[in-house]
């Protein structure tokens, strides 16, 4: 009993539903019912690559201490997919529960004796109850959520609000749904001993927090930056940052009267046209980005050049999935950290941004505008689908109404009037960005942008002279960018560990729950998350100051760990890295394993 | 070389335009072609057109990808933006600048290479947009910078230089354009400037996407006994189908009397087309389409103003964008405000 009271607020419910069916919003509704009642979750949705038929999963954590990812364990099993059923089943963690549709018989031979089984006739309660077949199989989902909230002790009121709000819009469908959520609930009452010794109690560790996905938040972040053109095709998992984009400018900034939109979305024919459609905006300085995924960075390669030659600002939100080609585009991967950072051919390096929730999100998508007008540069928002598809709890997203973005180093027709002469790649200050002109300017400012060799007046040059100093140049824009992109986060241990763990985006939760646990057992460890690249002093300052660091990402073939190699002057033995790349999202088992064996590994030595 | 200055020579008594300007201010670097190049007197046509309309140089835009075509946008309108940009993706960029301010003139010059081979996607959607430009694909049916391939538009069963046929039959950009439902579709020659630059001013006035294909021979490569698109072949089956006259008195009255129906743009000025064929009517579609495939079975290259359609939305119309540009739309009224903000995170509770 004493275990199951130390995990009260602590556990993972799994449900397992055929994709088409309804059950994202019951779902939802149960991730929503945690987080009202104070305690933090994490939800994690593992889809398939599909509209209709196949199997898929939703993962919530309860965790009362606030981890961040998942933990890679279940305790509660709701098996709604005879297809999956064997497979669920193993995944139970000893201990923990089943929880079945008893409609129909369940497979005796795949009976655990380390987990409880709860049947409860679902379809049949709602087939008895609903008429209409559509409603019968979203009912039946709702009333697993009412089952669950007898047996983990859901607060019923709590879910009735959620219910009320859900369709607020179509209040007839409420009492529907509240008689599914009930059929379940008082179903598991007269059968089953409730609560479970699993079971939640209402805390207070949510106030001022909200549950949002990364790519929702990426697009409001789009919209308070003062992004006006958007040019993308649709590519999973980035497509709902677009919509989101498209939603928001809808409803702020279109005229209620006129219905004229201070926005441009082109849905491009391809990435190619879209990154085309950025850099062209960009080069007449509207506020334009992209939203795409790895097969998209791809084709855009060749336009990014062409935008880190000519000198042209983009913003490019890569939303990864796993590769290579196709790989599984509804899976999880920082595979496209190498291919973002030295996109196209010739020498060309990009400003990276790595967002490890969807707060950073909002954040970076601010800063990468900025960023991106003033070097004058393309500028990546390295995303992933766990960070950007996932709701994840954050802390409220907040604005400073006196915030102007950083337009950049643009000649007004004032400014052009009062200077003699005009040259696109002189570096006048000395921090390697020149001034540029948008088309329609006053004459003085008018050039010729090319991806052609150029020097730095801006003319056509095929004088190796000429064409070296521009690169040359480029070089010190770039020193300019470390300078200016966000710091990484840091976590001391304590003064002069040895060790440390470097991190990236999405990696970041499963890293600081495995510090956690690890300190727990006297291992004290220091904390590096990067969270852009060109890497700024800390990142070289910390790899010099640890005899070992482990590189935390994921992806099979040490991305991150190489750009360190290539790009500071680590020694590459001091560098462990810890890779995971099967497409689920991080969890900390992994890395705490690898560091205990490190250490016992000393130990022995 | 380009960076060897081209005289700037003003002569006295030369002609101004009504912003006082002289055609050499329309001019731009001197051209890296072959002596003789179609191309050249493509860019001579444009630099009059402008002159003509008494365009602001800094209000245009010039726009291409990859080839000598597209090489020419530095050869005219020096006092304007340019954009020399990658092979085949002039359209997505021209769609770019166009978005972020949609003031300005904005002229793409291409290639038959890099608008139908490499460029025929971006091609077909940016006349699906009907995005407000004057497109003109300077047409010679040949790689002349890797010197002498096939294009896309070379003639089935033409010889190159060497004697090679080609065993694939040509994309023609006016009926692709009659197809994909572009706006405004023309054709011209490169050798007949007043054929061409009333044809430029047109495509300039039209609100909406503007093609204009122009036969223009490439001398090094393609200007032999076995090619279709020589200067040659080009004078003796050309077929004017639709010919466009200008408003001016002094110069309709260097035409012979016919037929000439008024066109009225968008900008409220009337383009004159002067009916050759008495059966030839720009507003039909589908009789267009059929009039250029008979003349082209016959081994005839039609040309004029083919199709004009002024009732398509463009781009930005479509859109219903705001009327000021974006790219210098004030902040203030793109920024929803923190009171937005926290507002909009209630449904994330």
């Amino acid at each position: 009993m004493s275990a199951a009271q130390g995990r009260l607020n602590d556990f993972v419910v799994k449900i397992a539903t055929v994709n088409g069916t309804g059950s994202a919003s019951a779902n939802s509704l149960l991730l929503k019912a945690f987080f009202r009642m104070g305690i933090p979750v994490v939800g994690k949705n593992y889809f398939p690559s599909n509209i209709q038929g196949m199997p898929t999963w939703y993962e919530i954590r309860v965790t009362r201490d606030g981890y961040a990812a998942r933990s890679g364990e279940v305790d509660i099993m709701v098996a709604m997919n005879a297809e999956t059923y064997a497979q669920d089943i193993r995944e139970i963690a000893p201990g923990g529960y089943l929880i079945y549709d008893s409609t129909w018989p369940r497979q005796q031979t795949l009976s655990r004796p380390d987990i409880t089984v709860i049947g409860i006739p679902l379809a049949q309660m709602a087939n008895d109850a609903f008429a209409d077949a559509r409603v019968r199989i979203l009912m039946k989902n709702m009333a697993y959520v009412g089952a669950l909230a007898a047996l983990i002790d859901i607060d019923m009121n709590v879910i009735r609000a959620l219910i009320e709000q859900m369709f607020a819009g179509k209040p007839k469908l409420i009492p529907a749904n509240m008689q599914a959520i009930e059929l379940g609930y008082n179903y598991a009452r007269e059968h089953v001993a409730c609560p479970l010794p699993l079971r939640v109690e209402a805390m207070d560790k949510t106030r001022g927090h909200i549950m949002i996905d990364g790519n929702t938040a990426a697009a409001l972040g789009c919209v308070y930056a003062g992004a006006t053109v958007g040019a993308w095709y649709p590519i999973t998992p980035s497509t709902s940052l677009m919509d989101a984009f498209k939603s928001f400018c809808a409803r702020m900034r279109t005229d209620k009267e006129t219905g004229e939109k201070r926005y441009l979305i082109v849905q491009a024919e391809d990435e190619l046209s879209s990154a085309g459609v950025v850099l062209g905006a960009g080069w007449a300085g509207a506020r334009a980005f992209t939203t795409t995924s790895g097969p998209g960075i791809s084709l855009m390669g060749e336009l990014v050049g062409l935008a880190y030659y000519a000198e042209v600002p983009m913003v490019l939100f890569d939303i990864q999935r796993v590769g290579p080609s196709t790989g599984m585009p509804t899976r999880t991967q920082q595979s496209d950290i190498q291919i973002c950072a030295y996109a196209s051919h010739g020498d060309t390096r990009h400003v990276c941004l790595y967002p490890a929730d969807p707060r950073e999100c909002f954040d970076m998508a601010v800063a990468a505008f900025d960023l991106a007008e003033r070097l004058q540069t393309p500028v990546f928002v390295v995303s992933d689908l766990d960070v950007g598809m996932n709701d994840w709890m954050v802390p409220d997203l907040t604005w400073d109404d006196s915030c102007r973005p950083d337009r950049g180093k643009v000649l007004s027709n004032a400014d052009l009037e009062k200077i003699t002469s005009f040259h696109r790649y002189l570096d006048v200050d000395g921090d390697g960005i020149p001034y540029r002109t948008l088309p329609g300017c006053h004459p003085k400012g008018v050039y010729f942008n090319r991806g052609a060799g150029h020097n730095k007046w801006g003319g056509r040059t095929e004088l190796s002279d000429e064409y070296q100093d521009v690169m040359e140049r480029l070089l010190v824009k770039w020193a300019t960018a470390a300078t200016l992109v966000p710091k990484p986060e840091v976590i001391a241990a304590r003064s002069g560990a040895p060790w440390g763990i470097l991190a990236v985006g999405s990696c970041d939760g499963a890293c600081k729950e495995a510090l956690h646990r690890l300190a727990e057992q006297g291992i004290h460890i220091d904390y590096m998350r990067v969270r852009a690249f060109p890497f700024s002093a800390e990142v070289e300052k910390f790899l010099a100051d640890h005899e070992r660091v482990f590189v935390v990402e994921q992806n099979r073939d040490a991305q991150m760990r190489g750009m360190l190699v290539n790009e500071t002057s680590v020694e590459k033995a001091k560098l462990t890295s810890i890779l995971h790349y099967n497409g689920m999202p991080m969890d900390h088992r992994q890395i705490v394993r690898t560091i205990e064996d490190a250490v016992a590994e000393e130990a022995a030595a | 070389m380009s960076y060897i200055r081209k005289p700037n020579i003003t002569y006295k008594g030369r002609a101004k335009n009504a912003l006082g300007l002289s055609e050499s201010s329309y001019e731009g670097t001197m051209s890296t072609l072959c002596a003789g190049c179609g191309h050249d007197s493509i860019t001579a046509a444009m630099t009059r057109a402008f002159f003509e309309l008494s365009i602001p140089p800094n209000r245009a835009v010039k726009i291409s990808g990859i080839g000598c075509s597209s090489k020419t946008t530095a050869y005219f309108l020096s006092q304007s933006h340019g954009n020399n940009t990658v092979h085949g993706r002039m359209p997505s960029i021209a769609t770019g600048a166009a978005a972020a301010n949609g003031e300005l003139h904005y002229v793409g010059v291409s290639g038959d290479g890099d608008t139908l081979s490499i460029g025929l996607g971006q091609f077909a959607h940016v006349i699906r947009r009907n995005l407000n430009m004057l497109y003109v694909i300077e047409n010679n049916g040949v790689y002349g910078l890797t010197k002498g391939q096939f294009s896309a538009s070379a003639a089935f069963g033409a010889k190159t230089k060497k004697g090679e046929v080609n065993p694939n039959p040509p994309i023609d950009p006016v009926k692709m354009g009659l197809a994909l439902g572009a706006s405004f579709i023309a054709r011209s020659f490169s050798g007949d400037k007043n054929h061409l630059v009333p044809l430029i001013k047109a495509g300039l006035r039209h609100k909406g996407f503007a093609l204009i294909d122009v036969i223009s021979p490439c001398v090094t490569f393609n200007d032999h006994e076995d090619s279709a698109m020589s200067y040659k072949y080009a004078f003796a089956h050309m077929h004017t189908a639709a010919d466009l006259i200008e408003n001016k008195p002094e110069i309709t009255a260097d035409f012979p009397e016919g037929a000439v129906v008024p066109v009225t743009m968008h900008d409220g000025s009337d383009i004159y087309l002067k009916k050759t064929d008495p059966d030839y009517d720009p507003t039909d579609r589908a009789r267009a389409f059929e009039y250029v495939m008979r003349h082209q079975e016959k081994g005839e290259i039609v040309t004029g103003l083919l199709y004009i359609d002024e009732s398509r939305k463009d781009m930005h119309a479509a859109n219903q964008t705001v009327a000021a540009p974006l790219n210098t739309f004030p902040y203030e009224q793109l920024c929803p405000g923190s009171a937005a903000l926290a507002d909009v995170q209630k449904r994330f509770r």
